[in-house]
């Protein structure tokens, strides 16, 4: 009896909650370390990142309005939906980053922990970020975080997995919607990582994901007047600065890229980089000194 | 009753919750190094329904062999907790707070069975924000660093907690999430009346995985509350009850190292202002006291209402109270429980019948009692002057007294006119006078338009008398960590 033949998956982009193939019709081929052919990953065009931008905008009202609380259960869904699909991505992130089945484990479990610690701090931030400021006068005053609207977030070329969650969990926990450009080279945990989102209670559109060529899709990105903020994480130096001037066309929110140990802690920059802060002043009004003796 | 009153249009149909959700074990142990184990001296205590006086269950009685065997299983499971990294820590609580919503339809039968609250609350206020405050403190476990108490925060050790029958799941909750959070094992003792669903979390707790004895659950009364918080070994006393109780413990833990927060009586005043909008200050009013039967520590027990609309908002409020239904606390329609116990019941009953004594006039809705359990109608007091029992003694029922005031100074004199300062209301369309009001209010939450809101996030905890600490929120880590 012959070996059983094995089913491949097609590798689709995922935009407003569906799995489309790129509007251009163009692939592009994936290889393991090794230039073992892999998969076809959708080579993204310009049209189809303006597209994402459209999804995410649309998504940005409800999941701005939902609850802290409620974002919060949502991202931690994503995480025991991962724990689920564990053995999958520990094969795709060996893959991808030449890794030891064993190392690739360990790469996918800190990954699932980062949407765990990212989930606690949906509704933590606000009280960091924010907070009633004593003015020297009768008002109230209190200065609360928001989020910045549609985040570009171009993913780190080589942490596939783990540096692409690190960077897009801060960005919709505290209520942004994201346009990703996933790792030019190695696409596929990304592509992955869109199924386990459709199917965590996240809605369509919050998070959008991209592959193709980062040098191809990031500039309309960066220059696109209805983006908010751009993590130029995954960018190197050259595009960087190109990037980076483009934004400042409709000033854009810019994360600049860093050197980054993505197992180390992660701090709060990333979840504060995408905030506003908002002050809203009320007179008090007076009583006298009565009242105040008790 | 005065025929206008009458508006009960009609009657609704029977719309009981079913109890078959909910599996009650005829008889249940102590929770000690994460086993089910009998008392030393081998005491129970039957715990019933108050709505019906049925045996529900019949449970260990803890006592101070107990206790001491409860303090030394959290001690032993303290090194290991606490030296395990917060996101681990984080990920039990995670699994805990999943496991209540998965079973939150039984444990809210549960709690209404034991506590006689209506399902209404159980299922939608209760249980929801159970799960809520584990889901948040499990967030902190791994942040402590960001917390605002230090780089590295250290727990305090063993926490002994002591909790009231009011809301006994979320005052578990209360106590717990934080605790577990930042690395403390607790020794928890719920009410005598109210021990089930306390050890229907123990079970949670090994369905978690939980490491055994982190969490020691020792149904019992006073006296193991008593040698719970005496106890050498403990280290941080957590007391939600009685400000009797609470200035006890303040006495005994005197000259010890032991860190205490108390959450205690209130006699909250809810002021009504004349451009409030009355059908809204109404129902906040109804929820304010009637919430729960009144047995709330945070409770709008006082209604502070503006003299020139006085007359209007109590013809409103008696018009609302005469459409309550009062009844079966498992029928989804039911708005008013049972009383929680027949010693709950006489203490009522005689804060009311000194009310009248003093002269305050008493106004009920005419409805009918069942004819078993404990049961009090909503009632009114008019003519109250603050030298009155029921304008200052905490009764923990059903029973708004009415005062009236002028001007705002004179509202907020008479709303600080109180041993407690837990809860306040405002009612007004005026936002600079909800800020000058609230600003002058010694009480440790103020409602604005709004009562008895609560949140995970939210600190919670009173001035004076009402106790210190707070729980909830940012805040809340404070209680349990060594700063």
């Amino acid at each position: 009896m012959s070996e059983r033949l094995s089913v491949f998956k097609t590798y689709k982009l995922y935009v407003g909650g569906k799995f489309p193939r790129s509007e251009s019709g163009r692939v592009y081929e994936v290889t393991d370390s090794k230039s073992n052919w892999l998969a076809n990953a959708p080579l993204s065009s310009r049209k189809d990142a303006r597209d994402a931008v459209v999804a995410a905008r649309k998504a940005f009202g409800g999941w701005s309005n939902a609850t802290a609380y409620n974002r919060g259960q949502i991202l931690y869904r994503i995480a025991e939906m991962l724990e689920g699909r564990k053995d999958q991505f520990v094969r795709e992130v060996s893959e991808a980053e030449g890794l030891s089945k064993s190392k690739a484990a360990v790469v996918v479990d800190a990954a699932i922990d980062r949407w765990v610690w990212y989930a606690g701090w949906t509704d933590k931030i606000a009280q960091l970020a924010g907070g009633a400021n004593p003015v020297a006068g009768p008002f109230f005053n209190l200065s609360t975080p928001e989020p910045t609207g549609v985040v570009t977030v171009v993913a780190p070329q080589e942490s596939s997995f783990l540096g692409l969650i690190s960077v897009i969990a801060p960005v919709i926990a505290t209520g942004n919607t994201a346009v990703v450009v996933a790792s030019e080279k190695s696409p596929l945990p990304a592509l992955s990582l869109g199924e386990v989102l459709a199917t965590s209670d996240l809605p369509g559109g919050v998070v959008n994901i991209l592959s193709g060529k980062t040098a191809e899709i990031t500039p309309s990105l960066a220059s696109h007047q209805d983006v908010n903020a751009i993590d130029l994480t995954g960018a190197d130096t050259d595009l960087a600065r190109d990037l980076e001037i483009a934004a400042a066309d409709n000033l854009k929110r810019v994360y600049r890229p860093r050197p980054v140990d993505f197992t180390a802690d992660p701090g709060t920059h990333r979840l504060t980089a995408f905030l506003e802060t908002k002050t809203v002043w009320h007179p008090t009004g007076s009583l006298g000194a009565s009242g105040s003796s008790y | 009753m005065p025929k206008e009153f009458n508006t009960a249009a009609f009657e609704y149909a029977p719309a009981p919750e079913s109890r078959s959700v909910v599996d009650i074990a005829p008889s249940y142990g102590l929770f000690i190094d994460g086993e089910f184990v009998e008392a030393a001296d081998g005491k129970v205590f039957k715990t019933v329904s108050p709505s019906t006086e049925e045996v529900l269950s019949e449970v260990a009685q803890a006592g101070a062999a107990d206790v001491d065997r409860a303090v030394k299983a959290a001690r032993r499971a303290f090194e290991k907790w606490s030296a395990l990294p917060g996101s681990e820590r984080a990920k039990y609580l995670f699994r805990i707070a999943r496991i209540i919503q998965e079973r939150s339809r039984e444990l809210a039968v549960l709690e209404t069975l034991d506590n006689g609250k209506p399902i209404k609350e159980t299922r939608d206020a209760d249980l929801p924000l159970v799960a809520a405050h584990f889901f948040y403190y499990a967030g902190w476990a791994d942040k402590l660093s960001h917390a605002g108490y230090g780089s590295d925060p250290k727990p305090l050790g063993v926490a002994g907690q002591v909790i009231p029958w009011n809301f006994p799941l979320l005052m578990l909750a209360w106590k717990i999430a934080p605790a577990l959070a930042t690395g403390n094992t607790v020794v928890l003792k719920p009410a005598e009346t109210t021990p089930l669903s306390a050890l229907f979390f123990a079970d949670i707790c090994r369905q978690a995985g939980l490491p055994k004895g982190v969490v020691n659950i020792l149904p019992g009364y006073g006296d193991a509350g008593a040698a719970l918080t005496e106890h050498p070994d403990v280290n941080k006393v957590a007391f939600t009850g009685s400000t009797a109780v609470g200035k006890a413990i303040a006495r005994q833990v005197a000259g010890t190292h032991k860190k205490v927060t108390l959450e205690l009586g209130g006699k909250g005043a809810n002021i009504v202002f004349d451009d409030a909008p009355i059908d809204q200050a109404v129902e906040g009013i109804v929820t304010g006291i009637f919430f729960n039967q009144g047995q709330v520590c945070c409770a709008g027990s006082r209604l502070l209402v503006q003299e020139s609309i006085q007359d209007e908002v109590l013809d409103a409020l008696k018009r609302r109270l005469s459409t309550l239904r009062l009844g079966d606390p498992l029928d989804k329609n039911t708005d008013i429980g049972a009383i929680n116990s027949a010693e709950q019941l006489a203490r009522i009953t005689a804060l009311a019948e000194t009310g009248e004594a003093e002269g305050a006039e008493r106004w009920s809705p005419e409805c009918e009692l069942p004819t078993s359990g404990y049961w009090f109608r909503p009632t009114l007091f008019t003519g109250v002057t603050q030298a009155h029992t029921v304008a200052r003694d905490e009764i923990f029922g059903p029973v708004l007294s009415v005062l009236s005031f002028r001007t705002p100074e004179e509202a907020v004199a008479k709303a600080n006119n109180s041993q407690y300062g837990l809860s306040a209301g405002i009612w007004t369309e005026k936002g600079s006078r909800i800020l000058a009001v609230a600003g002058k209010l010694r009480a440790g939450v103020v409602w604005a338009n709004t009562f008895n809101k609560f949140d995970p996030t939210s600190p919670f905890g009173g001035y004076k008398e009402s106790g210190y600490g707070r729980e909830g929120g940012r805040h809340g880590l404070e209680a349990y960590l060594d700063v």
